[in-house]
């Protein structure tokens, strides 16, 4: 190895300066609000930069869990996380097995899922159809519309194909029908690749907050991202909340800590899964980067 | 087998198929009362209507510049982002930074949002710092002021996505023979150079196919955010397509009309793609397809 030059140094150590930087970007926003929705009011007005709360309160919190709408949105995204994401797999797998073996009409129906990466009849046409199957209010429209992403099809079809055939001929001989060895011998081999796409899957309808808008008129149904959205960016936190409790009316905390608070309380189902995701993302997204 | 793909085929039919049967609506005088068979035919009415709009030449500007900045902007960050996690020596730090990097691409838009507005109001922390360390003596209204609008998309974009499109070009980096920066080294070219006559060229399929796919969608501009960023200040230069779509659609209920204007929208990006990757594969790369 040759001595590194002296513009080499200078150039790794912008480099790890900028990268530094980059990372404190991406984390202060979360700190920031760690410590300023966990700080008491007063502290809170009285210093301008505020870098970690010297009075420590919870009475934004309190606040928010006396709520009813926003105990009951978190219920309601937990539900549809759950069970949208079971349907997910469940929808993506049995179609990516089945396609992933040699079947009349195979290359009909694959291009058929590629048009639909290409065009979609857009959304008001897509909107006509979920009030004509009669989702519209029902939090299946948050659910059934997604059912498949098809970009994530492709890829667990991709990995279906690349199991052992002899497995799957073996059992074959031996008896066994095809959807025994799809839940048999299939299914217990694609652990990791299911949990990656679970928790894609799982992610992508806890942050989901259009289809809500655009589908249910009913409050009781929304999700959390619909109340998030009232409480921050359209500063009505008061209201959205509905805290009748007269006890906590008597001493509000301040919209501020709320919203803070309330952004982080949403977020942290995704910090906590963050590190399992980290494993497998990488990986997903390598085996779909390769041309089939 | 048929069983298996049963449900999948039923989804892509009932949810992506027969909206596009839907699409006849483009050319009706579409009544939810007199349902698609009953609702009278106009012909290319409503497209004559979308070309003679005023308003839709300004949806249609507003979604094209947004556009245009994300790509300008938006589209490099990850490459130069990748071009310098490659060149990091310590290979602990670099996994560090990566998934530091990442995790804003698993936040909804609405935690995206409300974040850059906590932070960038007439009291946030961002009016702070300018009024204590800078001196300045009123508050910027980032979030009020329309020539404010682009810019921020574009980084909050930037913001939630560089890190994850890294992903992909570093995909492309790892497959780079390492003999080939030995031996340019050897032959005495610096680290510039090396970046600029090895890495980047390898990155160069990923890049060509990565724009391809970016150019069929110009004309969508990331409904989420824009629909959340949209207030009645920047109103004016804020709503594109997408917008514009939802509001008249299912706030007005205009059916036909929004939907001959998401039909314009959906060929037009159809036409890109296939297009543009038509015009790579004549250059002599890859191509998507």
């Amino acid at each position: 190895m040759n001595i590194r030059s002296f513009q080499d140094r200078v150039f790794d150590w912008v480099n790890y300066a900028f990268m530094l930087l980059l990372a404190i970007v991406m984390i202060f926003p979360f700190f920031y609000l760690f410590s300023v929705s966990f700080t008491t009011y007063e502290e809170f007005l009285r210093s301008q930069l505020l870098l970690w709360p010297r009075k420590w309160s919870i009475v934004a919190y309190e606040y928010i869990f006396s709520s009813h709408s926003f105990i009951r949105s978190l219920r309601v995204t937990v539900y549809i996380t759950i069970l949208g994401t079971l349907v997910n797999l469940f929808f993506t797998t049995t179609m990516a097995y089945g396609l992933s073996r040699k079947i009349y009409g195979q290359r009909f129906i694959m291009l058929a899922i590629l048009f639909t990466m290409l065009f979609s009849a857009g959304m008001i046409p897509t909107y006509l159809v979920v009030k004509e199957t009669g989702l519209l209010d029902s939090i299946w429209s948050l659910i059934l519309p997604a059912a498949i992403a098809p970009f994530n099809l492709i890829i667990v079809r991709q990995f279906f194909m690349s199991l052992p055939q002899e497995l799957s001929e073996s059992a074959l001989i031996d008896g066994a029908s095809d959807l025994v060895i799809f839940r048999k011998i299939v299914l217990p081999l694609s652990k990791p690749i299911l949990a990656a796409f679970g928790l894609f899957y799982a992610v992508g309808h806890w942050n989901n907050y259009f289809a809500g808008i655009l589908y249910l008129n009913d409050q009781t149904k929304w999700p959390i991202q619909v109340i998030l959205r009232q409480i921050v960016v359209q500063s009505d936190a008061m209201n959205a909340l509905g805290v009748i409790n007269p006890e906590m009316l008597a001493n509000q905390p301040p919209p501020e800590t709320v919203q803070m608070a309330a952004i982080l309380i949403s977020t942290l189902p995704i910090l906590i899964v963050y590190p399992f995701l980290q494993k497998h993302f990488a990986k997903g997204v390598m085996i779909g980067s390769i041309k089939g | 087998m048929y069983l298996l793909i049963l449900p999948g085929a039923l989804f892509f039919l009932i949810y992506r198929y027969v909206p596009m049967l839907g699409i006849v609506i483009a050319f009706q005088d579409y009544s939810p009362f007199l349902g698609f068979s009953g609702s009278e035919w106009v012909g290319l009415q409503h497209f004559r209507d979308i070309f003679s709009s005023a308003e839709i030449g300004r949806v249609l500007w507003n979604t094209l510049s947004l556009s245009m900045l994300q790509i300008l902007f938006a589209f490099p960050a990850p490459i130069i982002l990748a071009l310098l996690l490659n060149e990091m020596r310590s290979e602990l730090f670099k996994r560090f930074i990566q998934s530091i990097v990442y995790l804003p691409h698993f936040l909804s838009w609405v935690v995206v949002v409300g974040v850059f507005t906590i932070f960038l109001r007439g009291d946030g922390i961002v009016n702070d710092i300018l009024k204590q360390v800078f001196g300045m003596n009123q508050s910027i209204g980032f979030l009020t002021n329309p020539d404010f609008f682009r810019p921020l998309i574009v980084l909050q974009v930037i913001w939630k996505e560089i890190g994850w499109g890294t992903i992909i070009f570093l995909a492309a980096l790892a497959g780079v023979n390492p003999e080939i920066y030995e031996a340019a080294s050897v032959d005495g070219a610096n680290r510039w150079r090396r970046m600029w006559h090895i890495t980047l060229p390898a990155l160069r399929a990923t890049i060509v196919i990565m724009l391809i796919l970016r150019l069929g969608s110009v004309l969508d501009s990331g409904f989420e955010q824009i629909f959340l960023m949209l207030n009645s200040f920047n109103r004016d230069i804020g709503d594109v397509l997408d917008t514009y779509v939802y509001t008249k659609g299912v706030r007005q209920s205009d059916y036909s009309f929004a939907t001959a204007v998401g039909l314009f929208k959906g060929v037009v990006g159809l036409v890109l793609v296939l297009g543009s990757n038509y015009i790579a594969k004549r250059m002599g790369e890859e191509g998507v397809y």
